[in-house]
């Protein structure tokens, strides 16, 4: 049973190697396919912005940098708001209340702000991880327009270019 | 990435270009420590004109080299960044350590 914001409207999903040039395409994906949305540019940003770190976390710690591993991304947009999920099968987070805190990093050059920004940017983030199993990031970001369905918005009135 | 660089008087004016995340934080690090060593004393001028993006990778490079120009009493700063860029490095605090100057729509 569905109520009607749970409805799905629209899903997607994305498998790479944990390469860090994939960090750009799967923001710039994510981001294409949440602007079908009418979305601000702050919008777009934010959501760049957290898939960049959440994608950034699985290769630096899910995989240690190394390229054996496989990133998924699945992203579901409902009738008021947009999930994104990150998984990797990597080691996993040993302590995920001190992995959440702001400035924590494991690398001194690095400034331990990838939570930080998921959380600023998303109006939820959930972590689940478990050790040698890997980790899921699961974000929500919700949507501004209450349309039920913006297909049957699209006539040759309202077209407009975004 | 640096894109051009240009040494004036005790300046480096460094013009960098594309998105500064983890692809490109190696070379990003390596190509900037480089242009201080071989410039021993001279501070440093980033212009952000053309940087679309930043995240905590492209962060961290800024940090790390910030530290580095202090301990030597060196200057760091930022000019030409575009909104987007700018609303990270406020949510950083980046801001509160190196100088930021908004962009002037130069031609």
């Amino acid at each position: 049973m569905q109520d009607a914001n749970n409805k799905v409207r629209n899903a997607m999903s994305l498998e790479f190697l944990s390469l860090p040039e994939n960090v750009g395409l799967a923001r710039i994906t994510v981001a294409s396919f949440a602007a079908q949305e009418e979305m601000t540019l702050n919008d777009l940003e934010e959501i760049k912005v957290a898939v960049s770190e959440a994608v950034s976390n699985c290769i630096l710690h899910g995989y240690n940098s190394s390229v054996e591993g496989l990133i998924k991304i699945k992203a579901t947009l409902y009738t008021n708001k947009l999930i994104i999920e990150v998984k990797d099968e990597g080691k996993g987070i040993p302590d995920i209340n001190l992995a959440l805190q702001p400035a924590y990093s494991t690398n001194p050059e690095r400034m331990g702000l990838g939570f930080v920004f998921m959380n600023s940017f998303m109006d939820k983030v959930i972590v689940h991880s478990k050790l040698n199993k890997g980790t899921t990031v699961i974000m929500e970001k919700k949507l501004k327009t209450t349309k039920q369905d913006s297909k049957h918005d699209r006539n040759i009135d309202n077209v407009k270019i975004r | 990435m640096v894109k051009e660089t240009y040494i004036y008087g005790d300046t480096i004016l460094v013009k960098l270009l594309g998105e500064l995340d983890l692809k490109v934080a190696d070379d990003f690090r390596n190509q900037l420590e480089t242009l201080l060593d071989n410039n021993p004393g001279k501070g440093m001028i980033l212009d952000f004109y053309n940087v679309g993006f930043i995240d905590s990778s492209g962060l961290g490079v800024l940090l790390g080299r910030y530290k580095r120009l202090k301990t030597e009493g060196r200057n760091l700063s930022i000019i030409e960044v575009q909104p987007q860029v700018k609303r990270i490095l406020e949510l950083s605090g980046l801001v509160n350590l190196i100088p930021v100057n908004d962009i002037t729509y130069q031609g």
